[in-house]
């Protein structure tokens, strides 16, 4: 408790509420503003390192970069991964996880592979419509279940994924399909380049500003922080939080069944196995892109670098002659070394108004 | 002084009852607030103040009686209704998002919005450099909620309030939690929204607050409206005498118990700003009454005497044996019990059986070769079960589906059965029915009786005089008052309790 003050205040003398609360507006320009925040966010600095990690590569071998192949598998290796950690970061914003992306990218992958084989002639379009309503579906099941069920999306969403998953073995058995079964022009898909930029690579990018730009400017874009940042306060701002949470795992689920597509497009073969085990790739990435697990902050931006980045690191790796253990060790000490930062900053920025509090009062 | 009770009133309640089951929270509430005034709710915990608020903002529906906002007759069904109809509670600890802006925070839901529904931050912010312009208060409006302090979240909320066009703000014990510069800062806004014209409802158990800022002053007690008066007509004897003016009903079967040596000794107990330099004693057979408001820091003192609790100083011993500070373990073997307040999230397992709940501490001596059988703890459990008059049909009923007064019973023979010397019950019957709660007096009055010593929190004034033989009062984690059972009134209670700080200062 504060030591007795004198509660009679001359007005306009001593200190003044506003010396004692050290909350001031800040003094700076607009212009440095924006400056002085983009230089201490989180994105830039992952931003930083992958840039790091992609000098030390070039430097060993600068065919990591500097070549047709090399270029072309830095820009779309990490695509697919990017697409599943945009929506995975939406997801993590609210206070939510969903573990389901890999099944449900399994599912569309195959439903793609039936599609072309079942249906010849149809339009790749409309192949890419259902498959993305399909991930729809499958992330609104999600989402109703987490919404309703009072019941964490942790363990939901590693029900569905195993669920998923069944219904893709029990589909497709050890069936497999192959490019053969495909038109070439939607395998075309996966390799063409537009300006030396894959593809993929630009419709991940479009997906990304698109939804970048929806969470930083629209009301409701904002209302998934606030439900993330705190569940209760938002139903008490009468915030329609069971609507945001399904929209948030709907867009993950249509994010995934995308990625399914275009994995058939890219690798021309598609299995019961695929994506397994990449939807953890997915929340490493958002959590290593400074989104906080807990929620309520962190950005879209953030996630894709981290994407970008824990796909690079992995290329990068084995060209500098580090073994295969060694690898996944280093995105292991990549993501607690996040949280670690994210803790150590928040402890230092909370002591230092509470000590500017404590010397003021 | 006259003006403000002339016009129609902004805020209009007549004979507003409301009951939670079998307990009757509000029994005739009225309160009429005009615009331009600042109006004090004052009353003694428990006298109605905050089922008045919460009907009044929503949370609550009335079963009976008149509600008038500027005349018109209203009913609302959530906190949205209220806040549509420019009603505002500013509650003790506002809830905000800390990850996002303060300016956020105050638009969150509403954002101002530009050409193609984009969020206008520009617009935003100037608008909350603006209100915090209009406050008087130098905010930021650009950094995040997370860190400031509850004075500087009460204005984020003040200034959505005002936003929100609210012509009636409710404060429900906002001073609480502040220091003094942060009160006088909030004074000063409260009294810039009283000269806009807004009505606001002020409730604070300080009474220099009270008469420092408030016109007008309404007292509560037992769920009914007493009166309402001018503060410049009324004094703090006057005010207090209204809110306790009851007779101590003969509901206390207080037994004359022999009181014998000292059990428990503290000896200057601190924690930094949760309590200062407690000392007391409580000896064999007798019950010490801990009095004082909500928020006074009697369970913090007596989680720290159990060890629940750290302290930075001081020493607590027990039949002269010192005991460790931070071991509740430590505590219970020396022979101290702790009923808790909240007894279902820490009293209880409200999942298991009578049985397992009452052998829970006892179950390292029930154990054999490290193993507990259901036979053994229903041996132990019989007894005290029985003793206590636990209605339970079997004593492997589980505690979730039984009365508020028989889960008290329960967590009662937990602690019984361990045979303590010392029993430290904070708010012995909250949510006890009448019935019930004579019992648990009953109880007590007999334990005393056995050469037990007790320590006994309770809001309960009436309680408080009837059961205890000496009454210690708490005010801001001071001991005010050390009172025998002669000299324990309820006015000399009461004024120990709403002491301020400046008075020890000197």
């Amino acid at each position: 408790m504060t030591p007795p003050t004198e509660v009679t205040h001359a007005d306009g003398s001593g200190a003044t509420a506003s010396e004692v609360l050290l909350v001031q507006p800040s003094t700076l320009s607009p212009a440095r503003r924006t400056i002085t925040g983009l230089l201490r966010s989180r994105e830039l600095s992952i931003f930083m390192v992958l840039i790091a990690v992609t000098i030390v590569a070039t430097a060993k071998n600068e065919n990591f970069l500097f070549s047709a192949d090399g270029w072309r598998n830095f820009l779309v290796n990490p695509s697919l991964l990017l697409l599943l950690a945009v929506g995975q970061a939406v997801v993590v914003i609210t206070r939510n996880v969903d573990l389901s992306v890999g099944s449900i990218m399994a599912l569309t992958a195959y439903l793609t592979g039936r599609l072309f084989i079942d249906q010849p002639g149809l339009p790749i379009i409309a192949v890419f419509a259902l498959c993305l309503l399909a991930g729809a579906l499958l992330g609104l099941v999600n989402g109703l279940l987490v919404a309703y069920f009072n019941v964490p999306s942790l363990v939901i969403t590693l029900g569905t994924l195993y669920i998923y998953r069944g219904i893709v073995l029990s589909w497709a058995g050890s069936d497999r399909v192959n490019a053969g079964d495909m038109p070439s022009d939607f395998l075309a898909l996966g390799n063409k380049a537009f300006l030396t930029i894959p593809v993929l690579t630009i419709i991940s990018l479009v997906v990304l500003a698109v939804v970048g730009y929806y969470l930083h400017t629209a009301r409701t874009g904002r209302e998934f922080y606030a439900i993330g940042s705190d569940p209760d306060a938002a139903v008490l701002y009468g915030l329609d939080v069971r609507r945001r949470i399904i929209t948030a795992f709907v867009l993950s689920g249509a994010l995934a069944g995308l990625v399914g597509v275009l994995y058939t497009a890219r690798y021309g073969t598609v299995s019961s196995g695929v994506g397994s085990g990449i939807e953890l790739q997915a929340v490493a990435a958002v959590v290593i892109g400074g989104v906080a697990i807990f929620g309520g902050s962190g950005t879209v931006w953030g996630a894709a670098i981290g994407a970008f980045l824990l796909v690079t690191i992995n290329r990068a790796l084995p060209s500098l002659g580090i073994e295969d253990f060694w690898q996944r060790a280093v995105v292991g000490v990549l993501i607690l070394g996040a949280i670690v930062l994210d803790r150590v900053l928040s402890k230092r920025q909370e002591s230092k108004l509470a000590d500017a509090r404590e010397l003021s009062a | 002084m006259t003006q403000i009770t002339e016009g129609t009133p902004v805020l209009e309640l007549r004979d507003v009852s409301k009951s939670f089951g079998p307990v009757q929270a509000l029994a005739a509430g009225s309160l009429r607030v005009h615009a331009g005034s600042i109006h004090a709710l004052v009353g003694e915990n428990g006298a109605g103040k905050s089922t008045l608020v919460k009907i009044v903002a929503g949370v609550h529906r009335r079963d009976s009686g008149v509600f008038e906002l500027g005349g018109e007759p209203v009913d609302f069904g959530s906190t949205s209704d209220s806040k549509a109809a420019g009603v505002a509670v500013i509650y003790q600890e506002p809830t905000l998002f800390p990850d996002l802006s303060v300016t956020e925070n105050i638009f969150m839901g509403r954002q101002l919005v530009g050409a193609g529904r984009r969020i206008d931050r520009a617009a935003m912010y100037a608008e909350a450099a603006a209100l915090f312009g209009r406050l008087g208060v130098d905010l930021d409006p650009r950094r995040l909620a997370r860190g400031l302090s509850i004075a500087d979240q009460q204005i984020i909320e003040i200034a959505k309030a005002i936003s929100l066009q609210a012509r009636l703000l409710i404060m429900d014990e906002p001073t609480a939690a502040l220091s003094g510069i942060e009160v006088e800062r909030l004074f000063a806004v409260t009294r810039t929204l009283r000269d806009e014209g807004r009505a606001l409802v002020f409730i604070s158990h300080r009474f220099d607050e009270v008469f420092a800022l408030c016109d007008t002053v309404s007292v509560m007690r037992d769920g009914a409206y007493i009166a309402t008066v001018p503060t410049a007509a009324t004094t703090e004897s006057q005010i207090v005498s209204q809110m306790v003016g009851r007779e101590v009903a003969e509901l206390f079967p207080k037994t004359a118990a022999e009181v014998g040596e000292v059990v428990l000794e503290v000896d200057g107990l601190n924690s930094p700003g949760v309590f200062h330099d407690v000392s007391f004693t409580v000896r064999r057979g007798e019950i010490v009454g801990l009095a004082g408001l909500v928020g006074a820091g009697r369970s913090e003192i007596a989680r720290a005497i159990f060890g629940v609790d750290g302290y930075d100083s001081g020493s607590v011993r027990l039949s002269g044996k010192a005991i460790p500070r931070g071991r509740p373990r430590a505590a219970i073997d020396a022979g101290m019990a702790f009923v808790p307040e909240d007894r279902r999230a820490q009293g209880l397992v409200t999942d298991a059986s009578v049985s397992h709940n009452v052998a829970s501490v006892i179950r390292g001596a029930l154990a054999r070769v490290g193993l507990l059988t259901g036979s053994a703890e229903n041996r132990a459990a019989g007894p005290w079960a029985g003793r206590l008059e636990v209605k339970t049909n079997a004593l492997d009923m589980t505690a979730r589906t039984m009365s508020g007064g028989n889960q008290q019973k329960v967590v009662l023979a937990k602690w019984l059965a361990t045979e303590p010397e010392l029993l430290i019950i904070d708010e012995p019957t909250r949510g006890i029915d009448v019935g019930t709660k004579a019992e648990v007096h009953r109880i007590l009055s007999e334990l005393a009786g056995q050469g037990l010593g007790i320590l006994m929190i309770s809001s309960e004034l009436p309680e408080v005089l009837g059961m205890a033989d000496r009454v210690l009062v708490v005010c801001e984690g001071r001991i005010t008052a050390d009172l025998s059972r002669d000299e324990a009134t309820p006015d000399a209670v009461m004024h120990a309790a709403t002491r301020h700080e400046e008075e020890f200062a000197s």
